[in-house]
């Protein structure tokens, strides 16, 4: 059913009673699109004794914190999770759900639109609120959600829309929105429900979870040294971690250098890797095929070093350097190194 | 028990990777006829995980492929690398199926073989969306493990090591149940020569739709609640552009000007 007053909601992704980065990058997109609808922003928290994650909810822009708190929730299942989620959406109705597109925001939101025979849009970069006409029936539908993401290796930008079977669901890539300022105080209105999962079997068991201790972290570096095939090996790679040292920033590599060995899996930026927007990006030896550079053309600025003077990513890049980074790099790292004393 | 029913899905897909400026038309959408037909990537994997279920527990393995008939190369291939058979979904009903009608209808194939476990690649790569496997799990209601790592299976229930992005997870999930594989499973075995002369001209089991039991209005467009509004090929920024001379002073200049407007030191 259409629910024009229905709310946009946030899945407030949680482990272990720690919310995720991304439900508070959603909500700040979350709040630009109920305010052009003029509706309220949900978040939905499920887990076991989660009450507490509200106010930072509350502080990052929901209205509403919509709470399902059960012992079975404890550790995400697939089928708890859905089954929990389908339930709340067929209560409340909500016109848009918008999930982090992570491990499990991949996981419960197909689920949940299959559940619900409703559309749902993958690892979107951004969102919108616009008009839509199909262009068959010349039907218009006016307050859509405009759901733009890349396709086809990133090679084609798609709008996609879901005009008639709502809620209108999508996946937004992780670093891609922007959290809005915490509100410190800010009030909403808690609603609990039920996870209405008596008598519902649940066909998996979790024996054990490792964590990653993750020592890379590219989402929160405001300099990151970016390698690409071009690098040429991993010792060459070397150089880049040395660059990184002395501007005290990250290193990161392409899809290329990662599937060549030259850097860990972790470290890749990219469409299929992480999203970055640092303020300083240098790019060394990337040619920058475009799903690279969807996931790193918004850096505040970016330096390219590449043989190659043709090479796409310096279309994208501030500064570019026509050069072997072997010769370059060492240069940067000296003339750095001078400045600072 | 006669060993494990696997059932694993298969696509077809062009090669993404390989789009050049031919690929793309003028009017910014992709000519798919320019780029080479391959076997998706994580498919492969999933095939692997199927064939490994079948070699350490016993059991046969059902490669199913839904698109045109050209998909039989695909069919063909898991034939070639241990499948024992190959079922081809193809129907012009199920044209313009988005993820919701393409699970619907390959849940329906899949219902037919009443498998204990079925396989998808984690996804396609001309979709990247991953929806499609879970999607399935959901109708076939069965037990879903997403981003498969590991699987050793123990009378009816599978233990299973997945990614959770955070960390990795170790479940035990109660059979029936559906595996979205990822690379990290590892690699497909190669061909077996014998297997693929022998299979070189295999013709799959061809169903459409109504064999399968599928509602005309849960397939192609007409079951597809997502439409694409609009298609634009990927314009890159471009804002302010300097070059630097790859000499001392050119760089050294350029670590003044980033010093000077507070981008480092």
């Amino acid at each position: 059913m259409k629910n024009i007053q229905g709310e946009v909601w946030v899945f407030a992704e949680q482990e272990e009673g720690k919310l995720s980065d991304v439900p508070f990058e959603l909500l700040g997109k979350a709040r630009e699109l109920a305010s052009k609808l003029g509706v309220k922003v949900g978040a939905v928290l499920m887990g076991s004794g989660v009450e507490a994650l509200a106010k930072p909810l509350f502080e990052a822009g929901a209205d509403v914190v919509h709470m399902i708190d059960d012992p079975a929730l404890k550790v995400y299942r697939n089928k708890a999770y859905r089954h929990a989620m389908v339930e709340l959406v067929k209560e409340v109705n909500p016109q848009i759900v918008i999930f982090g597109a992570t491990h499990m925001g991949r996981d419960i939101a197909p689920s949940v639109a299959s559940a619900l025979r409703c559309g749902l849009t993958a690892d979107c970069t951004d969102l919108q609120i616009g008009d839509y006409e199909d262009k068959k029936t010349k039907e218009t539908f006016t307050n859509v959600l405009h759901q733009i993401r890349p396709a086809f290796g990133g090679n084609i930008i798609a709008t996609i829309v879901n005009a008639r079977n709502w809620p209108q669901m999508a996946t937004v890539r992780e670093g891609v929105m922007k959290p809005l300022a915490r509100e410190e105080g800010r009030k909403g209105e808690l609603v609990k429900h039920s996870a209405h999962l008596d008598g519902v079997e649940i066909p998996v068991e979790v024996v054990e979870i490792v964590r990653k201790v993750s020592s890379v972290n590219l989402k929160g570096s405001r300099i990151i040294v970016c390698g690409g095939a071009g690098v040429g090996s991993k010792e060459n790679f070397r150089l880049l971690h040395d660059l990184a040292g002395v501007l005290g920033g990250a290193v990161g590599g392409s899809r290329a250098a990662v599937d060549l060995g030259y850097c860990e899996h972790e470290r890749q930026i990219g469409q299929t890797g992480v999203t970055v927007r640092p303020a300083l990006m240098i790019s060394c030896g990337v040619s920058g095929a475009v799903q690279h550079l969807a996931g790193m053309q918004d850096s505040a600025k970016i330096i390219a070093i590449n043989t190659d003077k043709d090479a796409p990513i310096f279309k994208v890049a501030h500064y570019g350097i026509v050069g072997d980074l072997n010769v370059v790099i060492p240069k940067l790292i000296k003339a750095i190194r001078a400045k600072g004393e | 028990m006669n060993g494990y029913t696997c059932v694993v899905c298969v696509k077809q897909v062009p090669d993404t990777k390989k789009v050049t400026g031919q690929a793309m038309k003028a009017d910014g959408t992709i000519n798919r006829a320019a780029l080479p037909a391959i076997f998706n990537p994580e498919d492969k994997n999933a095939l692997e995980a199927a064939l490994s279920v079948k070699e350490r527990y016993g059991g046969r393995v059902v490669a199913i492929a839904m698109g045109l008939p050209a998909a039989t190369a695909v069919l063909r291939e898991a034939l070639a690398c241990g499948a024992d058979e190959a079922v081809l979904v193809t129907d012009r009903k199920a044209a313009g199926s988005d993820t919701l009608a393409t699970s619907y209808i390959l849940s329906q194939a899949v219902k037919k073989f009443n498998p204990d476990l079925v396989f998808c690649g984690r996804q396609a790569i001309d979709g990247d969306t991953a929806q499609t496997g879970p999607q399935i799990g959901e109708k076939l209601d069965c037990a879903v493990v997403t981003y498969l790592e590991k699987l050793d299976l123990d009378g009816n229930v599978a233990i299973a090591t997945r990614d959770i992005g955070t960390g990795v997870e170790t479940c035990r999930a109660k059979l029936p149940a559906l595996f979205t594989v990822t690379e990290k499973f590892g690699e497909l075995r190669p061909y077996e020569m014998r297997r693929v002369m022998k299979y070189k001209n295999a013709a799959p089991t061809i169903l459409d739709c109504a064999a399968i039991g599928c509602e005309d209005d849960r397939c192609g467009f007409a079951g597809s609640p997502t439409s694409v509004n609009k298609i634009e090929s990927v314009v890159l920024a471009g804002g302010e552009f300097k070059e630097v001379a790859a000499t001392d002073e050119g760089i050294g200049g350029l670590v003044a000007e980033l010093i000077k407007d507070h981008t480092i030191g």
